[in-house]
């Protein structure tokens, strides 16, 4: 699960970050000293499954992060204000709420509680995928009838988007972050900043790139850890 | 039972791990004194609210540090500069001097 810090205390980010490194299912991406910076972030496109957000920030809390947000990932608060934990569990995206000074063995059952939640989460878009088999796409004013499961890959340029099946090539007007949302995360997965694959489409992958059909496509840095973690590896 | 500050918390986090200990030692090290400062400024020049913002992270350090009473005592302190009141800041800057006596010798 990628993961995010956002703590206006330096040792409080420090302390967390020592917790995810020892936790396996935890990859801290990057860590902020506020919640605005955070949201730029967020905003670039960056995806993560869990926020670690203080809540007593200046300026802008982690409350109002957290009104501000589109489709927030799970939020686990971290926190000395007991107070807030009512107010905490009307926001469906909060796992847990944690106290300073958080001790490991209650860190871990925070994450487990993510895990939990986070699964309900696949579970829910699975049932939906089920029912969306197809995706139509606006092509010269005609709403045009995708297969899901044929696409390829997709890839960005400029404003439009290529959906490459094994048939045919299809540009859309839209962004890769639109379409993202509408394909199952099970299956499909943002390798670059220019590309969405087929999980189940992969030739093979060899170092920075991966072939689908004859196509060599790149994988970013960033993006590559999540990739080896979607592929059953023997 | 007097209470003395002491880093039980950083140990159980390193776990054996001196690279992380001497990390998170010189991250408190750095931070504290200008929590402090901010602190002393805000109350200089009467700014409540700000001093019970720089009360309030302080307060975290007091409980990194094992300090239970003293971290309950920030907290009231804390609630008492809400109100424009300096009830306790006495107790509490004695706290903030032993705390800053003990990290300058670690």
């Amino acid at each position: 699960m990628k993961c995010i810090i956002i703590d206006d205390e330096k040792f409080a980010r420090e302390v967390l970050s020592v917790m995810i490194l020892k936790s396996p299912d935890l990859i801290l991406v990057d860590e902020f000293s506020n919640a605005i910076e955070a949201m730029k972030f967020l905003n670039n496109d960056n995806k993560v499954d869990v926020i670690f957000l203080d809540v007593h920030m200046p300026d802008f809390s982690g409350f109002d992060f957290i009104k501000t947000i589109k489709n927030p990932p799970q939020i686990v608060l971290v926190t000395s204000d007991k107070n807030f934990a009512i107010e905490a569990f009307n926001h469906d995206c909060i796992s847990d709420y944690l106290v300073k000074p958080i001790l490991q063995d209650r860190f871990e059952r925070a994450i487990d509680r993510v895990k939990v939640k986070l699964e309900e989460v696949i579970k829910s878009e699975n049932h939906n995928n089920l029912i969306n088999k197809e995706i139509y796409v606006n092509i010269d004013k005609r709403l045009i009838k995708i297969d899901i499961m044929s696409i390829n890959f997709i890839h960005a340029n400029g404003d439009y988007i290529i959906i490459k099946t094994d048939a045919k090539n299809y540009t859309v007007h839209t962004t890769l972050k639109k379409i993202e949302e509408k394909l199952p995360a099970s299956i499909f997965l943002k390798i670059h900043r220019s590309y969405i694959i087929n999980l189940n489409k992969i030739i093979d992958i060899q170092d920075s790139t991966v072939l689908i059909g004859k196509d060599l496509l790149p994988i970013s840095k960033n993006n590559r850890t999540v990739l080896m973690k979607s592929l059953n590896l023997l | 039972m007097k209470e003395e500050p002491n880093i039980e918390y950083i140990d159980q986090l390193a776990n054996g791990d001196e690279s992380v200990k001497n990390r998170l030692i010189k991250v408190m090290k750095e931070e504290l004194p200008i929590e402090i400062e901010n602190y002393n400024a805000n109350i200089e020049k009467l700014n409540w609210l700000e001093a019970a913002e720089n009360v309030h992270k302080l307060r975290h350090k007091v409980g990194f540090l094992g300090l239970e009473n003293a971290y309950q005592l920030s907290y009231e302190y804390e609630q008492n500069l809400r109100e424009q009141s300096v009830l306790l800041k006495k107790e509490f800057e004695v706290v903030l001097k032993k705390i800053i006596n003990f990290i300058s010798k670690l």
